[in-house]
């Protein structure tokens, strides 16, 4: 997850500190500062002791985030791609072989594959575009909101924010539990016998609401960060101009926050691929809720088919690389704000 | 602010129309799950909004009852595990954000690039290896075992918070220390680590946060009371009796540990949306 940053920093301060943003690290031209330290040396030498002194400490200062990422992410990913080479069960280490592709192709073959997928894919379809839409109406109403309603309102939309997810799937699964439940009984159109968790397609509108209540929060305050964009002068000069609230929202609000939505889109859409929590929690993937993330626990964890779990981890891995190159390639996310250059 | 200003008492009715629109939004879930903790046994199924009957039975039965063998060692491992891992990620990433937003070196566009990648990176993906891996080197149920991932999911998010934080720092006061004599790193212990702990503050909440929350890693990598976190334990939460279900208990369970989260977005709501946004808030 990520956030956007306002754009003001950039211009104003690029001026008066061309090295401040490290706007490109392998770029081994003479930034300002630098230039300053080379003629101070006799301007010759291509690295000044300084220079080479806030290189290695630079170094020295990043290298333990680095290899901690490098070492519980990547390392066990190539792990990973090792182990799904082999038929091999945990409760069985002796009958361990290579066995090649053939985990992919029993999966990729097997239909429990294609509904898991199916079943994310309808999931992150839906959530991903409530949540934008309402998402955004909480974004406006936070940019505009009266100064005294700010903090009340930045307070509530936090807590579902910070809530854990698991606390959020038992309080929707207890609001439309059969025993439990009230929804019900509030609900004109269904009957008070309902068992919401009884079928797939009733089991995954609670399963996505809950969702959609805990992380609509994170992709609203996003689009805020991109709304704080949008220029005051603009929206003015469209208000003079006589332009109506949706043609301003069209014409002025929209295009100029196109990044920040991209990124937010992003963002929610490979969080939404990997949804796992509210599934485990209400359905334990029965009734065709099964998730890809939720496929690849039971695999490995319960069934200890390490193998098998490992090609599933592999393919979800690929799947949201594949998005994400999608987005950057098709859409073109501008990601280099969200690497902080 | 100008919109104020001119506003007419019918926009400002629609705006707290809207505001109460919002709050009633974020808060019925945790109203619904409080109203349950409180219900007694035979409340727990009168499929009702409020309780008829308030009872702190169930508070009873996770602090000193039947479920506290459950839930008091989990409350336990979920505070020490989430705060060793905010604290070691938020160092590394002071460390790494530091250096991003000051000194010029080699390979900051790789660094910068592997953090993106993790944070968009499907942690059930490494459960399967992590879990192999653990069981061979004996982390697995353990402390570490779930610190280690939990820094792979906090890492990223703080050395961006921090970057954004670290940017808005007046840096001429670093500049004006070395022409005073001092060396780089002196700079960066006495005059930005006193104007950065703001911003490493509020990364520390939202890195807390995202430990807090894990429910992959505490599911996947655990099996006892050693090192299993809340968010685990309450999966496992059984009735009284193999009737019953653990409606309450789970409940209640789930009130202890949101109330903490709802004391940090309380105090520190303002700092929270602005890390989370990187400052672009007003008001």
């Amino acid at each position: 997850m990520s956030a956007t940053r306002p754009t003001t920093s950039g211009a104003s301060r690029a001026g008066a500190d061309a090295t401040g943003d490290g706007r490109d690290a392998v770029d081994p031209r003479p930034t300002g500062r630098q230039e300053g330290r080379a003629r101070r040396a006799g301007g010759r030498q291509p690295l000044t002791d300084r220079a080479r002194g806030e290189r290695n400490l630079g170094l020295l200062l990043v290298a333990p985030a680095f290899l901690v990422m490098i070492g519980v992410v990547a390392y066990p990913m190539l792990l990973a791609v090792y182990d799904s080479l082999f038929s091999y069960r945990l409760t069985a280490p002796d009958q361990r072989a290579f066995i090649g592709l053939q985990n992919y192709t029993t999966i990729l073959t097997d239909p429990l594959w294609w509904r898991a997928f199916t079943t994310t894919a309808y999931i992150t379809v839906i959530t991903v575009a409530v949540e934008l839409v309402i998402g955004f109406a909480l974004a406006m109403v936070m940019h505009r909101a009266i100064t005294t309603l700010r903090p009340v309102l930045r307070t509530a939309i936090l807590i579902p924010y910070a809530i854990i997810t698991v606390v959020s799937a038992f309080a929707w699964f207890y609001a439309f539990d059969l025993n439990s439940g009230f929804v019900n009984q509030w609900l004109p159109f269904v009957g008070e016998d309902f068992n919401w968790f009884a079928e797939r397609g009733s089991s995954l509108v609670v399963i996505m609401l809950s969702e959609i209540w805990k992380t609509t929060p994170f992709i609203s305050l996003l689009l805020l960060a991109g709304l704080a964009q949008v220029p005051e002068d603009l929206q003015e000069a469209a208000r003079v101009d006589g332009a109506t609230f949706w043609e301003r929202l069209r014409k002025v609000t929209l295009p100029n926050m196109k990044a920040a939505i991209m990124v937010a889109l992003l963002f929610r859409t490979l969080d939404a691929v990997r949804i796992f929590d509210n599934v485990f929690i209400m359905t334990a993937g029965t009734n065709g809720t099964e998730t890809l993330a939720f496929l690849a626990y039971r695999q490995t964890i319960q069934r200890q088919e390490v193998g098998l779990g490992s090609a599933i981890s592999v393919l979800l891995f690929l799947l949201v690389v594949l998005i994400a190159v999608l987005f950057v390639k098709v859409f073109k996310v501008d990601l280099s704000r969200q690497r902080g250059e | 602010m100008t919109v104020g200003a001119r506003m007419s008492t019918r926009e400002k009715v629609l705006w707290y129309v809207a505001g109460a629109a919002i709050v009633v939004y974020a808060l019925f879930p945790v109203a619904w799950i409080l109203s349950l903790s409180l219900k007694t046994n035979a409340g727990l199924t009168e499929n009702r909004f409020l309780p008829g009957e308030v009872t702190w039975e169930n508070y009873r039965l996770i602090i000193t009852g039947d479920a506290s063998d459950l839930f008091l060692p989990a409350l336990r491992n979920s505070i020490g595990i989430a705060l060793i891992a905010t604290l070691i990620a938020v160092v590394l990433a002071t460390l790494t954000a530091y250096a991003v937003s000051r000194l010029q070196f080699p390979g900051k566009k790789l660094l910068l690039t592997t953090a993106l990648a993790v944070a968009i990176f499907p942690v059930i993906s490494i459960v399967t290896p992590l879990f192999n891996i653990w069981r061979t080197v004996g982390l697995y149920d353990t402390w570490p075992g779930l610190i280690i991932p939990y820094l792979a999911v906090t890492l990223p998010l703080a050395i961006w918070t921090l970057s954004a934080f670290f940017r808005e720092i007046p840096w001429d006061m670093e500049q004006a220390a070395q022409v005073d004599g001092a060396t780089t790193w002196q700079a960066f212990t006495k005059v930005i680590v006193p104007l950065a702990v703001p911003g490493v503050f509020t990364t520390a909440i939202i890195a807390f946060f995202l430990a807090w929350n894990d429910f992959v890693f505490g599911i996947s990598l655990t099996s006892t009371d050693a090192s299993r976190p809340v968010p685990a334990a309450l999966a496992f939460f059984t009735g009284a009796s193999q009737f019953e279900e653990p409606t309450g208990a789970t409940s209640a369970a789930a009130v202890v540990v949101t109330i903490p989260v709802v004391i940090i977005v309380l105090v520190f709501q303002r700092r929270i949306v602005a890390g989370l946004t990187n400052g672009a808030v007003k008001g």
